[in-house]
């Protein structure tokens, strides 16, 4: 398992290099936006990489209220502390595109507004597990995972309904994206998984050894009560 | 015991209960109160305009205070150790979910019956469109607020800063909701789009979590 862990390192620090390479000096410069459009290959994966974390986070949450075993309960947990990290990157690198491109550093479109919420939904997930007092927390927890993502369809139906500003998405549906910039966003996705994949690995690890602390610490107290 | 009985039980209670001690109905109505004179003074708002920010500014009114009622939902049956007799009572839990959302829906209904009047008042309101409309909006709105406000309250007494706890758990999750409460009422207001798409969101977003909240409820009951 260790062996494993520093193997999934080293690919991804080399991954991420070779991207960093590949998006900043490989890739053709775009005809109309120039330079500027390069932040498209850090954009689009960590939207990508954050909604399948959150997707992640939805699946162990229904498994954890099914089963009960605190291993989904931590994945749901590390899954959502990760996928907030590459929406916030999402949504940072968004309005710097923005502004030189539109204009604008925000606008109300649909597929801003439901990345917005879903970071609103997931933070307030993460608040919920570091407020709770409940010896439960992770059933709690599980609860408002479940809500959160119900809502999303929601929160997509009502933002529909207003016009949308984004580019629509070049992938898919006869997009017109050069198959070299392809090539870099896709290897530049590659990157990114291995990154999440990697924090997402460190931080079950420090779960699982926390829960274990806190777990002996209790064993401990209930054996020596006098002190 | 069936489900009526029990439902019935619960929300007769609670209404007794409010009705003696008229808590949260006295801190809702002062507050929306507030926020109506407070929103008049920041926007000054002409009659053509108010039309169009009405709608928003009634609901998140309506929201806010709904709050005050919300959270002292389940924070009363802590005292005593009430919810733990819940807890333990062979009685199934949704009943008791159902009681408290109906309750808590009363109560905003109330307060919207009273404040409504003032706003129409204060802003120059005139109805351009179907005013019947604004009927199934107002109650399938406040239910939404409602059902998930329960929901979540019942979460939140399971944290510390409780009271805080609430608005942050729902307002995110309330979003679709609010949007489709307020641009039902700006598009009956205004009379000059139909409400229609909004209303079915609204009856699609009640229906979703309203099933929801009945399925997890136990479990959310069980967690101490």
């Amino acid at each position: 398992m260790k062996r494993g862990f520093t193997i999934l390192a080293i690919v991804t620090g080399l991954l991420l290099s070779f991207a960093l390479y590949e998006a900043l000096i490989a890739a053709p410069t775009e005809r109309t936006m120039g330079d500027v459009q390069r932040i498209f290959y850090y954009h689009v994966p960590s939207a990508w990489t954050a909604f399948l974390l959150f997707l992640i986070n939805f699946v162990a949450s229904v498994v954890y209220l099914i089963r009960r075993d605190s291993k989904s309960d931590i994945i749901a947990l590390v899954s959502a502390e990760v996928g907030v990290v590459f929406c916030t990157v999402v949504l940072v690198t968004g309005p710097i595109w923005a502004r030189p491109v539109w204009g604008i550093w925000w606008t109300w479109d649909l597929r801003l507004t439901l990345t917005l919420v879903l970071w609103l939904i997931y933070v307030s997930y993460l608040v919920l597990r570091r407020f709770s007092t409940s010896s439960q927390t992770a059933k709690l927890a599980a609860v408002l995972a479940v809500f959160g993502a119900l809502d999303v369809p929601l929160v997509y139906f009502s933002i529909w309904f207003f016009r949308t500003q984004h580019p629509s998405p070049v992938i898919g549906n006869g997009g017109s994206l050069d198959p070299r910039m392809a090539q870099v966003l896709l290897i530049n996705w590659a990157a990114f998984l291995c990154l999440a994949w990697l924090m997402s690995w460190t931080r079950f690890r420090l779960e699982v050894l926390k829960r274990e602390v806190e777990e002996a610490q209790s064993l401990q107290s209930l054996l020596e009560p006098s002190r | 015991m069936s489900f009526l009985t029990i439902t019935r039980a619960t929300l007769a209670k609670d209404i007794r209960l409010e009705w003696r001690s008229k808590d949260a109905i006295n801190a809702m109505l002062f507050f929306s109160l507030l926020v109506v004179v407070i929103f008049s003074f920041a926007f000054d708002p002409t009659a053509e305009e108010s039309r169009r920010i009405a709608g928003g500014l009634i609901w998140v009114a309506f929201l806010f205070a709904a709050i005050v009622a919300l959270n002292q939902t389940w924070a009363r049956e802590l005292r005593n150790q009430v919810l733990d007799a819940y807890r333990v009572s062979p009685a199934p839990a949704n009943p008791l979910f159902l009681a408290k959302a109906l309750g808590n829906f009363i109560f905003v209904i109330v307060l919207e019956a009273l404040m409504t009047p003032l706003f129409v008042m204060f802003y120059k309101l005139r109805v351009l469109g179907a005013a019947w409309q604004l009927l199934p909006i107002a109650a399938l709105g406040t239910w939404a607020l409602v059902v998930n406000g329960t929901f979540f309250a019942a979460i939140s007494i399971r944290t510390r800063a409780r009271e805080i706890m609430l608005p942050l758990l729902l307002f995110p999750l309330s979003i679709p909701a609010l949007l489709a409460m307020v641009n039902s009422t700006t598009a009956v207001l205004t009379g000059e789009e139909s409400a229609r798409f909004w209303i079915a969101l609204l009856v699609a977003y009640d229906v979703v979590f309203t099933t929801v909240g009945l399925l997890l409820f136990e479990t959310v009951l069980e967690a101490e």
